[in-house]
Formats: structure tokens, sequence, C-alpha cells
């Protein structure tokens, strides 16, 4: 047992000793079972095919601090947050440090059963729900899952029972506040049963300035015939280091769209594991990010076509400027039974500096006969070429140069399907690339 | 207005440009004419401020100013526009974007407010009048997806919307039909005053029907070897370059060595 895992071994115990009793018999048993393994296993090591190019061990072994429960903190809402995509109507709840915010309504039922709150309230008021979904997605050996499945303790829990839609989109602040290095782990469950749809909007927001490290895990089960839109924006300040897995299992004729938008973060790791497991399934993946200074950002992912006839595309994209660092994994498994896939990769970098870096790895497993798969990676500089074009009309080099930035960044922002968010994002992007804080201006949470 | 006294210049020391003489005056129309790898886009690359173009001897003044000590952006402002060969495709800016950045950045320099969104959409209205290019190119990202006309007339229309004081329309005829060339011709036409200059680059004569020069050059091994008016284009469209090139250098009997 190495010393990392030994802090969440005892810290593993205090748990125990905690909820251990409070706590049903099937989430004690995945606890269990996940220490286990990560205490088997440890945590990544420089070798990891995996985890290559993000070595995180020694931020996990750092002194963060480390809480079962929140801590006391005041923290005004009203006064610190307001939305400042005025025109984006959505439900707005509040995780604080990884743990639901709103004490007095810890879990609510909207129209049409529709249930949204706090996983803790979650696990004891709809343990039969919560038991026929939890880890069953969330499943992999990554030893950071682990820990989460171990050691979280709260998150969100949205249910869409069959044929329900959900009016608004839920949008998921998760304000990170501390007066000490702190480390937070949450754990989201969204369940869509057949037939609903859903749309969550999920913005980070650092408002101290002390380290953070987050491991957040979310299992994404989307039922036949339910459509799910998920969208991540990711601005957090530059001392923070952030990991974050997403789970998605789609059953037959389901379509899911995920965009992740990376603004800010010291060190950056997402890992988006899809499993498309009933035929005819939809699945689209975006992500976009813009780094400087000394920003690591590592995007890997995972598509399983276990089934026939379904459409996965991804498109990742990053511009990197200073010495700031990039990866990109990308590997789309089709398997036996999944023909008449069509499944397409392309991942696309920038580098404005001969110190950025960018590393980029897409792969195909075909295992089936009667496919349709591509994939292809690009890193590179600006267009020379388009550059003069722009410049021979009059353009100064720096604007011609953002121009052409931003029309880099646009592809994916044309995917945003909720236009405010659209027209937000555009502009917060706009803003990085010309070097000023991206943060929203309407609100008190000063993000960068 | 331009003055190009013994240019040369080279690409990766491949010396192009071996000695170039012009004087273009306003209100007249140059036509350059000359075969393939004469230095015809090398000529214009330098005008315009390519990087790539490594400029070793001589001197190019425009309105008495060194042009060749200018970024590409001052030169553009200052009142030069080529009008690409071919035109880059840029996806994700927009034709309105892009010309409305430009067309401002022009204003600014000369000391003028920048348009308003409805101004510049006005403005733009008129000149796509004036070249007669399809209002829905205007909507979309520039160039991408244009077939090789709409390109050419979308050089012509931005060319009307910055009102440059010398044109260089590089082989604006190339791949254009009958009906196309018209339009751009009329378009470059229109744009004439007594206070502009254009230099017309081709390989063909047939541009110069329609846009009829004041004088035609033609430039071969990077040289201007010969200078007339519109008739040498005509005698060059009749009996090919080889002429000239036995008239320029008799002691080559013909042969093919340049």
């Amino acid at each position: 047992m190495s010393e990392t895992t030994n802090i969440y071994s005892s810290l593993y115990q205090q748990s125990i000793e905690k909820y251990g009793a409070s706590d049903p018999g099937f989430i004690s048993k995945l606890r269990e079972d996940a220490l286990n393994l990560l205490t088997k296993n440890g945590f990544p090591g420089k070798k990891d095919e995996q985890y290559k190019y993000s070595f995180l061990e020694p931020y996990f072994s750092n002194g963060y601090n480390r809480y079962l429960a929140p801590k006391p903190i005041s923290f005004d809402v009203n006064h610190l947050f307001r939305c400042d995509v005025p025109a984006l109507d959505t439900q707005v709840i509040i995780l604080l440090n990884g743990f639901y915010f709103d004490k007095a309504n810890p879990l609510k039922t909207l129209a049409g059963g529709i249930i949204v709150g706090s996983f803790k309230e979650a696990v004891k008021k709809h343990p039969d729900l919560v038991e026929k979904y939890l880890g069953k997605c969330a499943n992999s050996t990554d030893s950071y899952v682990a820990l989460n499945t171990a050691l979280a303790h709260d998150g969100i829990f949205l249910y869409v029972p069959k044929g329900k839609l959900l009016e608004k989109p839920i949008q998921i602040i998760n304000v990170l506040l501390s007066d000490e290095d702190l480390m937070v782990q949450h754990r989201n469950l969204f369940i869509l049963e057949e037939n609903s749809q859903a749309k969550v909007i999920v913005c980070d927001h650092t408002l101290s300035p002390v380290k953070f490290l987050t491991n957040s895990v979310n299992e994404i089960f989307v039922g036949e015939n339910a459509c799910f839109d998920y969208f991540k924006v990711q601005n957090e300040h530059n001392e923070s280091v952030q990991v974050s897995h997403s789970f998605i299992n789609q059953e037959k004729a389901s379509n899911c769209r995920s965009t992740t938008i990376t603004l800010h973060g010291g060190v950056v790791r997402n890992n988006l594991t899809v499993k498309l497991n009933g035929e005819g399934c939809e699945n689209y993946a975006y992500g976009l990010f813009v780094s400087d200074e000394n920003q690591k950002v590592d995007n890997a992912l995972f598509i399983d076509h276990a089934k026939p006839n379904c459409h996965s595309s991804q498109l990742f994209k990053a511009i990197l400027d200073d010495s700031s660092s990039g990866a990109f994994t990308g590997k789309i498994l089709v398997e036996r039974d999944a023909q008449k896939t069509l499944a397409y990769q392309r991942n696309s970098s920038i580098l404005m500096t001969d110190n950025a870096k960018m590393n980029s790895k897409p792969q195909l497993e075909i295992y089936a006969d009667d496919v349709k798969c591509s994939h292809g990676a690009t890193v590179g500089q600006l267009d020379e070429e388009a550059l003069f074009y722009l410049r021979s009309r009059g353009i100064t080099e720096s604007e011609a140069r953002l121009m052409l930035m931003y029309a880099f960044a646009f592809e994916i922002l044309n995917e945003i399907k909720i236009e405010p968010l659209k027209d937000r994002m555009s502009e917060l992007i706009e803003k990085r690339l010309r070097g000023e804080l991206s943060r929203c201006n309407n609100c008190e949470m000063h993000c960068s | 207005m331009l003055i190009i006294k013994d240019l040369k210049a080279s690409i990766n020391n491949k010396e192009i440009l071996k000695g170039i003489n012009l004087k273009v005056n306003a209100g007249e129309v140059h036509a350059i004419m000359g075969p393939n790898g004469s230095g015809k886009s090398t000529l214009a690359s330098v005008l315009t401020g390519r990087e790539y173009v490594e400029v070793t001897h001589g001197k190019v003044s425009y309105f008495g100013e060194d042009l060749l000590e200018m970024i590409p952006e001052d030169r553009a402002r200052k009142g030069i526009f080529l009008s690409f060969q071919y035109p880059i495709e840029i996806p994700g800016v927009s034709m309105v974007n892009f010309m409305k950045t430009a067309l401002n950045e022009h204003r600014k320099f000369n000391g003028l407010a920048p348009l308003s969104a409805s101004d510049f959409l006005k403005v733009m209205r008129d000149k796509k009048n004036l070249v007669e290019i399809d209002s829905n190119l205007t909507n979309r990202a520039v160039n991408e997806g244009f077939s090789g006309g709409e390109k050419k007339k979308n050089e012509i229309f931005q060319m009307a919307l910055l009102e440059p004081k010398l044109a260089i329309l590089d082989e604006t005829d190339s791949g254009l039909d009958i009906d196309a060339l018209r339009i751009v011709a009329n378009g470059v036409n229109k744009l004439r005053t007594k206070e502009n200059a254009t230099i017309v680059i081709t390989h063909y004569q047939r541009l110069l029907d329609h846009i009829v020069p004041d004088f035609v050059h033609v430039l071969m091994d990077g040289r201007i070897v010969k200078s007339g008016t519109k008739e040498l284009a005509y005698q060059l469209e009749e009996k090919g370059y080889d002429w000239i090139k036995k008239e320029v250098y008799p002691e080559l009997n013909g042969n093919e060595v340049l």
C-alpha cells in the first residue's frame, strides 16, 4: 500500500465510523470494493498508458484538506451569484465544495415525477432507484473513479421518469469556496428513462485564491429513445486541479450530446466513457480548450460501439498558448456485433508558440466487418495564407490572428444548441483569446 | 503614384525578379502579361508585402513613400488592394464581420469614426449591387464553399468596399466563364476614377477586351522586356510569346533556354 492510498484508507475508516451505520448495504459494499481496488492498484504511475500525460498522484498525496461533510461556510447565494446569461432560463442548483447547498430542499419532485436534488438525500429517500443504477456505468477499474466511489458523499441526483420531459435545463453550479486548500469529490447520477428528455448545464467556479483539487464522477443513463444534452464549462482558476469522469450508457435509439469547454484551470483531466448499448444510438461529443501559461488539459475518450447501427462523432479542438500543454486520447471500439457502425473522430489543435505542446492519439479498434469509421488528428499553427489575406485587407496582424483563432473555435461553439449559452460562450471565448479574464461580468463570483 | 526602380527579388534564394522598372500614374490601367513563371505573381507579392519574397535590390515608392518599409496592413490602408489569384477560404469568419473589421480599420486609419452596424449594412448593400454579387454570398463564411467565379466576384466586391487607390488584379480572369468575366470587368470599370490606378496581371488578352489598358507590359524571366499599348496584347494573343523572345534575345535563335 502506498503512502497516497494510506491517506484514503484512513479517511475511509473515518467515513465508516461516521456513516457506516446509516449507509444502505449496497452503498457500503460499493465503497468497500472500490477502496480495495484502489489500495490494490494504487494511483496511475508515470508509465500508465491511460494517464501517460497526466501524472496526478502528487496532487492526491498533497496537503489538501478533505471533508466527509460540508464545513459550515457563510455563503449568501443571492448576494454572490447571479448567472450572467440572463436569457438562459434554467433551474439553478448549487454544489458548494461538492455538497448540495440548498439544505432546506434537499430533494425536489417536479411536475411529472421528475426528481432532482442531493445525491446523498436520494440515497436515503430512493435507495431502490439508486441501487439499480449506481456504479453500473462507472464500473471501470480507474483508481480515481474508485476513489470517488469509496469516498464521495454527495452530488446531484436527477431522475426523469418514462416519457417525461424536463422543461427547463438544470444548471449545476460547482462553487468552490474555502479559506484553506481543499479536496472535493462529488458524485452525480443522472437517470433518464425511456422516451424522456433533459438538458444539463454545468459551470465550475472557484471563489477563493487557495488550491483546489476536484475528483468528480458523472454517471448518465440514457434510456430507450431518450434524449440527453450535457454541457459543461470549466472555468476554475489556475491553481486548481480537476479530474472529471463522465460515464454514459445509452439504450436503443437514444441520443446524447456532450460538450466540454475548458477556459481556465491549472490541471484538467476529463475522461468520457460512452457505451452504446442498444441499436440505433447517436452520440455526439465535443470539446474545446483554450490554454495559456502552464496549464495542462488532457481529454481522454472511450467510445464503445456494442450494438449495430449506432452513430458516434467526436470533435475536440484546442488552442494552446505560452507553455501550456494538452493531450487527447480517443479510442473507438467497434465490437463484433456492431455492424453498420458509423464513427467519426477528429482532434485539431493550434499551437501559438514554440513552447506549447500537444499530444494527440486517436485510436480505432474494429471487430465488425461492415462499418464506416474515420479518425484524424492535426496539430499546427494558424494558416499563414489566411493571415496574410486578412492583413492585405487592412486588418492588423493581432486582430487577424484573433479572428482566425475564433473561427477555429467556432466550429465547436456552433454545436451548442442552447442559443443564449452559445452567444455567451462565444463572447467568453473571444475574451479569453484576447487574453482578458473570461469570467462572467454580472456575477460577483470571481472565478478567475 | 507608383514608381518601381530596378526591383530584384528572390524566393528561397532563387532570383525571380531581375530588375523591374515601372511607373504607374493615377487614372491609368496597366496590364502585365507574360508566360507562366515569368514573375507576375511575385511582383504582386512584393507590392502587397508577402514575407516569403525577399527584395534584394531596388526601390518601390508609393505616393513618395518607401512602400517596401510598410507592413501589409498599412499598405492596404494606404490604398493598395490585391485581388488574389487564389482567394483564401476562411471557415468560421463571416464575410460581414471580415469586411466590417477591414472597412473600420481603414476608417480609423483615415481618422474617421467606425461605421455602425446598420450603416455598414447599407454600404454593403450598395456595393453588392455594383458588382452584382449574390446577396447570400455575403451571409456566408469568407470564400467557404464558393465557386471559382464567386470567389473572384467576392474579390471585386471587397475592392468596391475598400475603394483602393491602386488595385492589383492577379489573374482575376482565370477560371471565369464569359458571364462572370463580364461582371467582374464591369465591377472594375465602374470603380475606375481619375484618382485611382489599376494593374491587371493576366495571361490572356480576353480580359483586356473588357478592362481596356492604357499600357501593356510583357514580363519575361523577371524583366519587363517590352511595353506598348493595347495593340501589343493583340499581337501576343495572335503570335504567342515566342516572337518576343526572339526579338529580345536574338542570340538564342528561338531556342528555349530561359
